[in-house]
């Protein structure tokens, strides 16, 4: 369980950050979203992994699941969801302005022929 | 009463839908309002300093839980101060960007300008981490929208590098809170201080690298090196009303850093010994070198002034670095003078901009308006560069000062004074190519026929006032440094001995504190 559950969270953020590191905007957004779930993964976790446990006072139930990285992962998917959208929108006027989705500013030495080849 | 300490954050929330949804088409009504809100937060802000002055700390408990449990908002000497700092700034950027009609050039400005004041007030009035990243949330997602205000292609690119960083660093920033909640089981930020002394000193490894993503994530608000790129470009293509309110966006990283830093992770304990207290200087002073070096080095009038502010805050970080309540005392006195002076310059070469094609330093002729916009240039260079008159002079020799007490100030003294030297040959360069050698330039019928063309306007008489309202309050804030740096030495030693603070968030009683009382 702790296996699967750090084994999945590290593989989000890699693929995240390798995205993210595309430059190019359509990459970096997923790369964006794939770091939002391993950190709602990551703060889900840091409760604890309880299984089968309520978050709730129950009558007659011993052990409970720590309620709070709940609380907090629900605000932080609203967050990212609600953040996700605006980057969308700005990417999308970015590039019908400029016809052109990469991240970076343009460089004089950035030349046409190298585009190509990568 | 004590319902005031909400008002910095729940007015400006009112507000915003209001102009949204009932103002919408108007834009005189939307800057009545928008300028009601911003003089009501003035007099709120003024209220709660006052209240705060004598060191008594304001708790106030959302729906009356009690501290742990529930979520609070905290109006000590410092979180006071910064939200004056901020309804003053927000009341001459306003200002200015209602004279200069910044504000008609897109949609919905004064609505977004309202929620970014919502989101640094919470910022600097909660006491809860998570809250924090609620409010830097707010603040940022408003902030998006005032950076692409206007619109145009090289402004929607900067805007999505700035968006794009930014969501890096609340990503950075849950992973942070995360790892905290999960080495201590709390995040309210004086149950944190208590429990952060609990841990086992041979297991510090998790709070640790907590402690340091933390760090990282208001190091990126702070923008300081190497984590200050996102800077440059985002704040010289923002609207300059918008970037003069950005001066005190990357001060909410630098007060997060000081009340963090000092109340939770002070420098003195143990499981976080050799942290922050030792890379940070090295850092702060980078930033303070590459910022002044850039002031020289611009190509454009923006750019420089952005330069600047990353110096300004390198210098601010210098003084935190150094974890006294001397240095400390004299950060926030630089915090203040230089939130100003950025915000002044960002103005002062928007209204150069109203008439010139462009803002690299190049030999043009002379803008217009040129005799009283390079008068308050000089103020606010001689300002920002720190030379004798002005406050940017005292709050270095103030941090100076402290840096005595450090192991080796040589270092801190080398590049503040170095890096000094260095953005005055700047600033004086850029004023005397914009200003000076413009008288100069003959008027080529081609740049006339240019000049008819594009119909330069001079700026608006009320553009001056908020420019000028901004420097002679940098005036008097040098005139009156004695009382202010008193009220700032209280301060700092407030957060040094943060024990009522602690006793008035844990100890004030409220729905579910036996529990907390039978674990004392």
């Amino acid at each position: 369980m702790e296996f699967l559950v750090a084994s999945a969270i590290g593989l989000l953020t890699a693929a995240g950050i390798y995205l993210v590191l595309r430059l190019r905007t359509f990459p970096v957004i997923l790369g964006m979203s794939l770091l939002t779930y391993a950190v709602n993964v990551f703060l889900f976790a840091s409760g604890r992994l309880t299984i089968g446990a309520p978050p709730i006072l129950v009558k007659g139930v011993e052990t409970y699941t720590d309620p709070l990285p709940q609380a907090l992962v629900l605000t932080a998917i609203v967050i990212s969801f609600g953040m996700t959208a605006v980057v969308v929108m700005i990417a999308l006027g970015a590039f019908l302005s400029s016809e052109d989705d990469a991240v970076n500013d343009a460089e004089e030495t950035e030349t046409p022929a190298q585009e190509d080849a990568s | 009463m004590m319902h005031w300490i909400l008002m910095p954050i729940i007015l400006p929330a009112i507000l915003a839908p209001f102009i949204v949804l009932a103002a919408r088409y108007h834009i005189q009504i939307q800057r009545v309002f928008s300028m009601a809100g911003v003089v009501a937060l003035i007099a709120i802000a003024a209220g709660l300093a006052w209240q705060a002055s004598d060191g008594t700390v304001t708790l106030y408990q959302l729906g009356d839980w009690a501290a742990p449990f529930g979520i609070v908002v905290v109006g000590d000497r410092l979180s006071t101060l910064m939200v004056l700092l901020t309804a003053i700034l927000a009341f001459f950027v306003l200002l200015y960007s209602i004279a200069s009609g910044w504000d008609e050039r897109g949609r919905h400005f004064h609505a977004l300008f309202q929620f970014q004041l919502m989101g640094i007030m919470g910022a600097f009035l909660t006491g809860d981490l998570f809250n924090l990243f609620v409010f830097f949330e707010v603040l940022l997602i408003a902030s998006y929208g005032l950076m692409i205000h206007a619109g145009g292609r090289e402004r929607l690119r900067a805007g999505v590098q700035y968006v794009l960083f930014n969501l890096l660093g609340s990503t950075l920033f849950l992973f942070a809170l995360g790892a905290i909640y999960a080495e201590t089981g709390t995040l309210n930020m004086a149950d944190l201080a208590q429990r952060v002394t609990l841990i086992d000193a041979d297991s510090t490894v998790g709070i640790r690298v907590a402690a340091v993503l933390l760090l990282l994530v208001f190091a990126i608000k702070a923008a300081l090196v190497p984590l200050h790129f996102w800077l440059p470009s985002s704040y010289a293509e923002a609207p300059a009303p918008v970037a003069a309110l950005f001066a005190i966006m990357t001060k909410v990283g630098a007060y997060a850093i000081i009340r963090v830093y000092t109340i939770v992770f002070p420098p003195d304990l143990e499981v976080t010994a050799g942290l922050h207290n030792d890379w940070l200087l090295p850092a702060a002073l980078v930033s303070l070198a590459l910022g002044m070096g850039g002031v020289l080095a611009a190509k454009k009038l923006d750019r420089l002034v952005t330069f600047a502010v990353i110096g300004s805050m390198g210098m601010v970080m210098v003084a935190i670095s150094l974890f006294t309540a001397e240095s400390i005392a004299a950060a926030l006195y630089y915090i203040v003078h230089s939130t100003l002076a950025a915000a002044a310059l960002f103005l002062i070469v928007d209204l150069v901009r109203t008439s010139r094609p462009h803002l690299d330093l190049t030999l043009l002729p002379p803008v217009a308006g040129a005799a009283l916009i390079s008068g308050l240039f000089f103020v606010a260079a001689i300002a920002m560069a720190g030379l004798p008159p002005l406050s940017g002079f005292l709050g270095k020799l103030l941090i100076l000062d402290a840096s005595f007490e450090t192991a080796n100030p040589v270092w801190p003294w080398a590049v503040i004074l170095t890096a000094s030297l260095i953005s005055i040959v700047g600033f004086a360069r850029a004023g005397s190519t914009v200003f000076w050698k413009a008288k100069s330039v003959e008027e080529t019928p081609a740049e006339e026929a240019e000049d008819k063309l594009e119909d330069r306007p001079e700026p608006a008489t009320l553009s001056y006032v908020a420019v000028g309202g901004l420097l002679a309050l940098l005036i008097s804030y040098t005139v009156f440094s004695g009382p202010v740096h008193a009220y700032m030495s209280a301060t700092s030693e407030q957060l040094f001995a943060p024990e009522s603070y602690f006793s008035t968030v844990l100890e004030t009683p409220g729905k579910l504190s036996t529990p907390k009382e039978e674990a004392h």
